[in-house]
């Protein structure tokens, strides 16, 4: 049972880790470019939800979609200013610029509410499903992130695969160039990728402070990278590996402080992940294309 | 926040207008933003409050204060302490929080400029070297000093511990903690640990407490991670005994925070401001006045260090004119020497090698308030 309550407790970690790594993949997948600054994307999401229930008394769920709201208006914002100059600019500084926006939007947001820490009030409440007479239990929390996952990572698949838009968005990621000339307008459809992968941000900053509450501006820092480890780990780029990378980074970390030591929990996990990538360089779901020369 | 950032610097500008020339030029460098920003306003805010009445007492010694933010980061401590540097500092406050202050206290000792240091509690901070000074406790005597509480008091025969292992402050209480505990009839029957990335989910290590029956768990860490290990042991029903160390002062404070879970929280500090006597009432209330929160400990050892500078400059006969290392010289031998008496304690006396001898105070949270538990 104890071994069932760990595994539990490592799908409702890897489901927020899972959630965080689906916008990472996405972005990644269309744009070609890894968004550093996705975590604190979410951050912002969270410090608006937290604001629009705590302060202003709203229904959770309106407070989410504002924060959705406000983080899309800020990705397409963050797409416009920071990286669309550098659109022709070589990968590393993009990249460089992400984590400079990361720091950017961090510290802004240590000036705008303080670093003090706020306690997130839960979007649906703390409580829990019993099972097996209250030996094993599941938050609503989790319950929700990973219905909530699912259904985003449907959603998204269809969306890409079946839209006008979404083929655009295919297009771009296979040549910018060809598909500037088919008619597509790359930089618009960049954007839209952007402000898709922030709306879901949002979602997953509400979620990520309701199931773990405290709220500060580092808040999506870490959790930020640990997604993005998954996204590679699931392969990146590839929606339903996102999910499944999430899912396993979270029950690896639960199991190794469990079962292994707590101590070397994070030195487990990312040896686990160093071996799945020397086995599967393109991640566990990823495709590996080969570059025709 | 930003508001009191802004009226303090106004403090800062009116008591430095008001110091033309025989004033000792005293630095700091705290987190006054960041994480551990709690921490360092606190402490800078008693520091300000103790220099401001020293300096309206219009006697031999008057102070001009100045705090450099250092967000709790080593190498931002060093840049930090090199401005106070360039002003002309004479004396030094060190640093708020253990990490940048063993960076700052490496530059003190080298540049001969002495410090004592409100809060900075690790042993690294002090050790070898002879000008660097501390108001707090030391770690290790912060476990050796919880350990024995716990015992004697007969709180809990089985502890488990959940500590943060790459933080020196949570490492060196845990060291000792668990040194001490064989002594006063305590069984460690669970130790496990978190760090930095992984610091969200405590299932783990609350289900190892529960299932070895621990019936307290000793926190010794700040208070951030610890308000989510209290959430999600209540989510657990695991209800043991908590007992936490300084790091947990503050807790109260964070907003929407569930205070509930907080009931019934010990810890070890060396300040509890519901103390009647006169001094502690005082300070309360003017520290109430001005930035409108019960002032913690931070804030306590704050205060007092500016007082134990105050008397030591006093006894020395020291005055502004005389260089930092002059001034160091002085200070080391009245600090080895003196006894002081202040909010965080009673015939306060420091060894050579910098830490500070006095009784700990037992609190407990009762009600969303800190009770004394004595």
């Amino acid at each position: 049972m104890t071994f069932l309550n760990f595994f539990i407790s490592g799908i409702s970690l890897g489901s927020i880790y899972a959630i965080i790594a689906l916008g990472y993949t996405m972005v990644y997948g269309i744009a070609k470019m890894l968004n550093f600054a996705h975590g604190d994307v979410i951050m912002v999401g969270a410090y608006v939800c937290f604001y629009a229930v705590s302060r202003y008394g709203l229904n959770p769920f309106l407070g989410v979609i504002i924060a959705m709201f406000l983080c899309t208006v800020l990705g397409i914002l963050v797409e416009r200013f920071a990286y669309k100059p550098l659109r022709q600019a070589p990968s590393l500084a993009v990249l460089i610029t992400a984590i400079g926006m990361s720091y950017f939007l961090q510290n802004t947001a240590l000036l705008l509410w303080s670093s003090n820490p706020k306690v997130f009030p839960s979007i649906i409440g703390r409580g829990a499903f019993k099972l097996f007479d209250g030996n094993l239990s599941v938050s609503h929390i989790t319950v929700l992130t990973i219905v909530v996952c699912l259904v985003i990572m449907i959603v998204l698949t269809l969306f890409i695969s079946k839209t006008r838009v979404g083929k655009a968005m295919r297009a771009c990621s296979e040549d910018k160039g060809a598909a500037q000339l088919m008619g597509i307008n790359v930089n618009a459809t960049i954007s839209m990728t952007f402000a898709i992968g922030s709306g879901l941000a949002a979602i997953a900053g509400a979620l990520l402070c309701s199931a773990y509450p405290t709220l500060m501006p580092t808040t999506g820092a870490l959790p930020g990278i640990k997604a993005f480890t998954a996204a590679v780990f699931g392969g990146i780029g590839s929606i339903p590996g996102a999910f499944l990378g999430g899912l396993m980074l979270g029950v690896i970390e639960i199991f190794a402080k469990a079962y292994i030591s707590s101590q070397l929990s994070d030195a487990v996990v990312f040896a686990v992940l160093i071996i799945v990538l020397l086995v599967k360089p393109a991640g566990l779901l990823g495709k590996s294309i080969q570059e025709k020369v | 926040m930003t508001r009191k950032i802004f009226m303090s610097a106004l403090l800062v500008l009116a008591m430095s207008a008001s110091a033309f020339g025989a004033a000792f030029k005293l630095g700091g460098t705290a987190p006054l933003t960041g994480g551990a920003a709690i921490y360092g306003m606190a402490a800078r805010n008693g520091a300000a409050i103790a220099v401001e009445e020293i300096n309206a007492m219009n006697g031999d010694i008057q102070f001009e204060l100045r705090y450099e933010d250092d967000t709790h980061d080593a190498e931002k401590a060093v840049n930090a302490y090199n401005a106070l540097k360039d002003w002309g500092m004479q004396i030094s406050l060190g640093s708020v929080t253990s990490k940048p202050c063993e960076a700052t206290a490496a530059e003190n000792f080298s540049d001969r400029i002495f410090a004592l240091t409100p809060s900075a509690s690790s042993a690294a901070v002090t050790e070898g070297k002879d000008n660097v000074f501390q108001m707090c406790f030391v770690d290790p005597n912060q476990g050796t000093a919880s350990a024995q509480y716990i015992g004697e008091k007969g709180f809990a025969k089985k502890v488990a511990v959940i500590w943060k292992n790459d933080d020196v402050y949570s490492k060196g209480v845990y060291d000792t903690f668990i040194e001490a505990a064989p002594k006063y009839g305590l069984e460690i029957v669970s130790d496990t640990t978190f760090a930095d990335g992984n610091d969200t989910d405590f299932s783990v290590q609350l289900t190892d407490a529960k299932d070895k029956g621990a019936e307290l768990v000793f926190l010794p860490m700040y208070y951030q991670p610890a308000s989510l290990i209290l959430a999600q042991a209540q989510a657990m029903g695991y209800a043991p005994k908590w007992f936490g160390i300084d790091g947990m002062d503050g807790i109260l404070t964070m907003e929407g925070f569930d205070k509930s879970l907080a009931e019934g929280v010990m810890l070890l500090t060396p300040f509890n401001a519901d103390a009647k006597d006169e001094r502690t009432v005082k300070f309360v209330a003017k520290y109430k006045e001005k930035h409108g929160e019960i002032p913690n400990q931070f804030a306590a050892d704050g205060y007092d260090c500016v007082y134990a500078f105050c008397q030591a400059l006093a006894q020395a006969k020291a005055n502004p004119d005389m260089n930092a290392e002059e001034l160091c010289a002085k200070m080391i031998e009245q600090f080895t020497t003196m006894t002081f008496n202040g909010l965080t304690g009673e015939n306060v006396r420091w060894s050579s090698n910098g830490e500070v001898t006095k009784d700990p105070k037992g609190m407990v949270i009762k009600n969303g308030a800190y009770v004394g538990l004595d």
